[in-house]
């Protein structure tokens, strides 16, 4: 791609001069209504317990307090559970993990409401608590029933293979830390009607739950949501028990109530990544080639099924990242802990699953002694052969071969290996590492009726459009691109399109926006809505002045014809005028995904998204510190719609990525209360982690696939790039034994984490 | 005088400037936080609540204060500020920076958009007025002082690249018409806006004490002179002390502790003060974190690194360093060093003042050597020490706004024959208060300062401490790296200046 064509796509966020000057309107900043209320939950101090007593009477009496709900005070379904019904909005006579709502409190403001919350007298028969994944699994406790995908001769392959491995690993989970904490703002409208603002990536999901817990029509609930200020998967279905709250206390109130919770409550009451434990073998030869692979993994799901399900079986369907996994055996037990319920997270299960084999790949390659790069290069998947995945679908749009080799050059990899070499060598306290990691990501939902996307384009005489869609704006750009795809079709300027807050009762039925689809989706329905338009000005045109619908273009702000053109706005006054509908709606549905969730096999992703990271850190020996000196990523977005805001996701999602397996560690203490549930114990990556340099490109690739202006999904692949850092870090610590010790190293690596690294190989290479 | 004097002389609203206006703001809660009063009273919705407890920068606004007839700017975090504490200020919120002549956005504002440097933009209107506070400080920041004054603000999103793209490139697309548009520095001659604000913030200087009674039954003092402070605080030992609220804020939000009777130190223009005389620089009550350090360093330059670490630019800026020692923290990241050169602590009680030793004012876990109404005025470190050679280091999950695992601090001094003539060793995260290593010392006394004296005391520290295991860390791996750190400053006394690299900021890609 050229400069300038770079450029040109790269249009700005289309609300970045709105959030550069604090003009922007999240859902706390909505003017409030008077008579606004404000809920606050009260939080259960008992991982596992009966409710035997609930005295409320002095929150009653507390300053500003309208009233306190429970479970009794739900008229329909108290559930807000996505898949299974089994997530309660409000305890019902048990509780299930520190942090769960057990009664709401209704107040004047939002101290008072917060204040009162803390007067409860409430009565407790402790029961006994599972709180980590092992024991879950001894107990055989789990939300969903086991996943397996066995190829057929794995056994024998395992049995015959030159080299065998085992091992143990554990992979924490993460904590979203959207800067915006979960919120909703309900309002009561006539006749039963609820118009909520919800600070969430599925408003259909919201809709629905609402409606079912008053026992209403969906059609009387509508919910809304401009923007979001970050959701990462954490308010895809865990927006709903902040939704239904704020709605119950709304309708049974009739008044506004705003629902906000403070970030240590937030984080205390909502689940996170799932953490996985996983049990592995592999049989590999003595070149380094990948012969079969045995992976059992334990699923952190904690209290409730939520999205384990789907989690886990984008796990299961990652496990091969880019590698050409022949034979096979992978399980999955999502484990049921007392503890907050785990969600999706910007890679919904993929990044855990491909961690295992990548942390499998950096074990064999120090085994034998080589360079991890070639023990990964010779096992990805081929082009003509060696591409179907253990579940069964044909990789037919592979690139990594290509672009792992651009990005080997253009970091400088394999001089950069032997300068870390030396490098350590001769330096005794502080020890540099290197790692190269691959990406390879399947898009689509792996449900296949998700796959599906509403919009409605509406042209004004004034020649501006708007367009609205079922997809949500979280920061990623989704609205931008859009607008880009929309302004395309009319061959207008962008300034004239203006994307609107999502809303159900615009397009109804609309998925989450998650599994990186936003743009894929919602960018081919407005698409299509635009195209319609288009059509039928071209056949107002081609009519009035008789030229030949070819000979139309639409471009610049212009429609030009045989010798003659009209401004845009022109145009769409001269058809209003002529009574043409200059408005359409559009939808998109995903061709050719099948998936059979029982045998765990089909064609569930419509193309694959590729990528690689170089990342170069040192360690300090003495303390088990790293800093990240040098990064260099190279993705695979397709043809760009935006590669400005593309390249803001892969380098956003390494950071994410990079801090998920470095600074970010969950820690829960013996009764089960997580400690790490505020800013100050749970540590995201801040400016000085990001390295001095800092190389991101994209790939020049264009899809195979009929994807939007043949461009990739980039929401959640490039958040595997941040692999590279933790194989980095094992590296500088294999370093201390001259490389001849795998590092028995867990993610996250926090100093403490790699400093007993360092001890154990050091150890085990003096004695 | 008496405490019913002092009301009689004192007046009960707060005064400040917001946008070239004065503002009286009377009625409100004193325990109401400028972000509260921006969003839900000012209707500025534009400066976000990410956390409430001053660790994700949100809320980051900057303050004007008239200082020596200019204004000086400080970023800091909305959400740990008390709306008392705004009197006699100028605030600078999100909403302020705006061209009020065509709307047009300020340099940081545009520079942030032509980088492509919001994605969700909750964080932003932070991040913008960090760098506003940066940009009219600095006109050619480097890559360290951008890290330094983004080290209080989280992003999710962007991985912070476009943000640091964004710093280095704000001066360029300077305004020089525009006072808030230019980046200054003292040595100009005063522009007329800013020549404005400080004839509007002269006017609103008060010498009566604030003194807030709200019907929640929250009362909040702000006396004027030192006097006032003592007297009311004989006459109230049970209120709460309160400077820079950055923990005390935390008691407010998070644990919604109620504080019936404040007194806070931020009106007394006697306690900003630093002094250096022949043998001892004195810091007082009401000096920030920042001022104090840069005192600190010019004579103590080896402590550049700690002070770089310690919290973040906008808590430096609000916090004062009397009131880390005085909080009295056992994770404190101040106390280690002040302890090792030997500070001491001015005490006042009424008239009555005494001096005690920091490292005796620690009696144990939140107990200190404090009497009914009595508090620390000063802190006095002694400057004839600058011969020893010294460190402090802090190692913590995050290398920005993190809370020590451990906190180390090393002083050493060598005779002629290269044994340790003078040592002092202190702790912070190792026990229930800073404290020092008096074993670890013993066996550095007297000895020579080899590697094998050195092994030898490593391994007395486990005498001197039984750390906890803790969300930060385990009680082992503190131990560990207790020891671990004396050992690097073995190296570092030994080493300086060769070339291989003893931590990872000598690495020179390392920029922090």
């Amino acid at each position: 791609m050229s400069q300038k064509a770079h450029s040109e796509k790269s249009v700005k966020h289309e609300s970045a001069h709105l959030h550069v000057a604090g003009e922007a309107v999240f859902v706390d900043d909505i003017a409030e209504i008077s008579g606004t209320l404000y809920a606050a939950l009260y939080p259960s101090p008992q991982a596992h317990a009966r409710i035997l007593n609930m005295d409320l009477s002095a929150v009653e009496a507390a300053t500003g307090v309208v009233a306190t709900l429970t479970a009794e005070d739900i008229p329909g379904s108290n559930n807000c559970g996505p898949i299974l019904h089994d997530d309660v909005i409000l305890a019902d006579g048990v509780v299930n993990y520190i942090g769960q709502p057990v009664f709401m409190v209704i107040a004047d403001s939002y101290l008072n409401a917060r204040n009162a919350v803390l007067l409860a007298d409430i009565q407790y028969e402790p029961l006994p608590a599972v709180l980590s994944v092992r024991e879950a699994d001894s107990l055989q406790q789990y939300v969903i029933p086991e996943m397996r995908l066995t190829s057929a001769g794995v056994d024998e392959a395992m049995r015959q293979a030159e080299c065998r491995l085992k091992g143990q690993l554990a992979l924490g989970g993460q904590e979203h830390f959207y800067l915006e904490g979960q919120v909703a703002y309900a309002i009561p409208k006539e006749d039963g009607c609820l118009q909520i603002y919800s600070s969430t990536q599925h408003p259909s999901e919201m809709q629905q739950l609402v409606a079912h817990m008053l026992q209403r029509d969906a059609s009387q609930v509508l919910v809304e949501i401009r923007r979001m200020g970050g959701g990462f998967g954490g308010k895809e279905s865990q927006s709903a028990l902040f939704c239904c709250a704020a709605a119950l206390a709304a309708a049974k109130l009739n008044r506004p109530v705003k629902c906000r919770l403070d970030r240590d409550d937030d984080m205390l009451m909502t689940g996170k990544r799932h953490h996985f434990e996983f049990d592995y073998e592999v049989a590999y030869d003595r070149q380094g080639g990948l012969k079969a692979l045995r992976l059992d993994m334990l699923v952190g799901a904690g209290c409730t099924a939520d999205l384990s399900g789907p989690v886990a079986t984008r796990a299961v369907c990652h496990v091969d990242n880019a590698y050409f996994l022949e034979q096979v055996d992978i399980s999955a037990r999502c484990c049921k802990t007392n503890t907050q319920s785990n969600t999706a997270f910007r890679g919904f299960g993929g990044p855990q699953g491909a961690f295992a084999t990548e942390y499998v790949i950096d074990n064999i390659a120090r085994e034998l002694g080589m360079d991890a790069l070639d023990v990964r290069r010779q096992n990805f998947y081929g082009i003509q052969s060696r591409n179907m995945t253990p579940y069964g679908q044909l990789v037919e749009d592979n690139v990594i071969h290509q672009l792992v080799s651009q990005l080997e050059q253009s970091s400088d990899y394999l001089n950069r290996r032997q300068q870390v070499i030396a490098f350590n060598r001769n330096s005794p306290v502080i020890k540099k590492g290197l790692a190269f990691t691959p990406v390879k990501f399947g898009i689509s939902f792996n449900v296949v009726h998700f796959n599906q996307a509403g919009a409605l384009v509406h042209v004004y005489t004034d020649g501006s459009v708007l367009v609205n869609h079922g997809g949500t704006e979280m920061g990623q750009g989704l609205n931008t691109k859009v607008a880009q795809v929309v302004a395309a079709e009319l061959g207008i300027s962008i300034k004239r399109v203006r994307a609107t807050a999502t809303d159900t009762s615009k397009v109804a039925n609309t998925s989450a926006t998650a599994a990186s689809t936003g743009s894929d989706l919602n960018g081919k329905a407005a698409q299509n809505a635009a195209q319609q338009i288009r059509q039928r000005l071209t056949d107002f045109i081609s009519e009035r002045y008789s030229v030949a619908a070819e000979q139309i273009t639409f471009a610049e702000d212009r429609v030009v014809f045989a010798d003659q053109s009209l401004g845009f706005d022109e145009l769409v006054m001269l058809a209003y005028q002529s009574r043409v509908q200059l408005w359409s709606d559009g939808f998109y549905k995903t061709p050719g995904l099948s998936w059979d969730k029982d045998s765990l096999t089909g064609s569930p992703f419509y193309y694959y998204a590729y990528g690689a990271s170089v990342s170069e850190v040192a360690i300090d020996t003495l303390t088990g510190e790293s800093v990240l000196l040098r990064v260099d990523l190279l993705h695979d977005a397709g043809n760009s719609i935006n590669p400005a805001l593309d390249k803001g996701q892969v380098e956003g999602a390494y950071i994410q990525g990079m801090g998920w397996l470095t600074s970010e560690q969950l820690l829960w203490n013996d009764s089960g209360r997580l400690t790490t549930h505020a800013p100050s114990t749970y540590k995201i990556p801040s400016a000085a982690d990001v390295p001095t340099e800092f190389n991101v490109s994209l790939f020049e690739n264009s899809n195979v696939k009929d994807t939007i202006l043949r461009s990739k999904a980039v929401g959640e692949p490039p958040l595997l790039l941040g692999f590279s850092a933790f194989f980095a870090i094992r590296d500088a610590i294999a370093s201390v034994a001259d490389y001849r010790i795998n590092p028995p190293l867990n993610a996250p690596a926090t100093a403490e984490a790699i400093l007993n690294a360092i001890d154990y190989c050091q150890d085990a290479s003096n004695g | 005088m008496t405490a019913a004097d002092l009301i009689q002389t004192s007046q009960a609203t707060v005064r400040f400037v917001l946008d070239g206006e004065v503002v009286n703001a009377a009625g409100l809660s004193p325990t109401t936080t400028v972000l509260q009063y921006l969003r839900e009273k000012a209707y500025r919705p534009g400066t976000k609540e990410g956390c409430a407890e001053g660790d994700c920068g949100a809320c980051t606004v900057v303050l004007g204060e008239l200082v020596d007839g200019r204004i000086k700017l400080r970023s800091v975090n909305a959400c740990i500020q008390l709306l008392p504490m705004l009197h006699g200020k100028a605030l600078f919120t999100v909403e302020s920076l705006k061209s009020l002549k065509d709307g047009s956005l300020h340099p940081v504002q545009q520079a942030l958009v032509d980088n492509h440097a919001s994605q969700c933009g909750f964080c932003t209107p932070g991040f913008v007025m960090s760098l506003f506070a940066l940009f009219k400080a600095n006109a050619a920041p480097d890559r360290a002082q951008i890290n330094d004054a983004l080290s209080g603000n989280l992003c999710r999103c962007t991985g912070y690249r476009p943000i640091i793209q964004a710093a280095e490139q704000m001066a360029s697309l300077a305004d020089s018409d525009n006072w808030m548009a230019t980046p200054a520095t003292d040595q100009q001659p005063i522009e007329p806006e800013e020549q404005a604000l400080v004839d509007l913030l002269s006017d609103i200087q008060g010498t009566e004490t604030l003194h807030i009674q709200h019907d929640d039954g929250m009362q909040y003092y702000a006396p004027a002179t030192v006097d006032a402070l003592a007297d009311l605080y004989l006459q109230y030992p049970h209120a709460t002390l309160v400077a820079g609220n950055t923990d005390v804020g935390l008691w407010i939000n998070k644990q919604l502790r109620k504080l019936p009777l404040m007194i806070s130190l931020a009106g007394v223009q006697e306690l900003k003060t630093i002094r250096i005389d022949q043998d001892a620089i004195s810091i007082s009550a009401g000096v920030s974190v920042t001022d104090a350090f840069a005192a600190i360093q010019q004579h103590f330059p080896a402590l550049k690194d700690l002070f770089r670490r310690f919290a973040s630019m906008p808590v430096r800026n609000a916090a004062t360093l009397v009131g880390n020692i005085a909080n009295g923290s056992p994770i404190g990241d101040s106390m280690p060093i002040l302890i090792t050169l030997q500070s001491e602590i001015q005490l006042r009680q009424g008239s009555n003042e005494r001096v005690l030793a920091l490292q005796d004012f620690y009696l144990g876990y939140q107990q200190k050597d404090l009497r009914a109404g009595e508090f620390v005025q000063a802190l006095r470190i002694p400057l004839n020490q600058q011969q020893y050679q010294m460190a402090s280091y802090k190692v913590s999950k995050r290398f920005d706004q993190d809370i020590s695992a451990v906190c180390a601090a090393f002083v050493l001094g060598l005779d002629d024959a290269g044994k340790v003539a003078h040592i002092r060793i202190a702790f912070g995260g190792m026990a229930a208060i800073p404290a020092r290593a008096t074993q670890c010392e013993a066996a550095l006394l007297g000895q020579v300062w080899e590697q094998s004296t050195i092994d030898l005391a490593r391994a007395r520290l486990a005498e001197d401490f039984s750390p906890l295991s803790d969300m930060r860390a385990s009680a082992d791996y503190r131990q560990r790296v207790a020891q671990n750190l004396l050992q690097r400053f073995y190296q570092q006394t030994l080493n300086e200046g060769t070339e291989k690299p003893l931590q990872l900021t000598d690495l020179q890609q390392v920029v922090r």
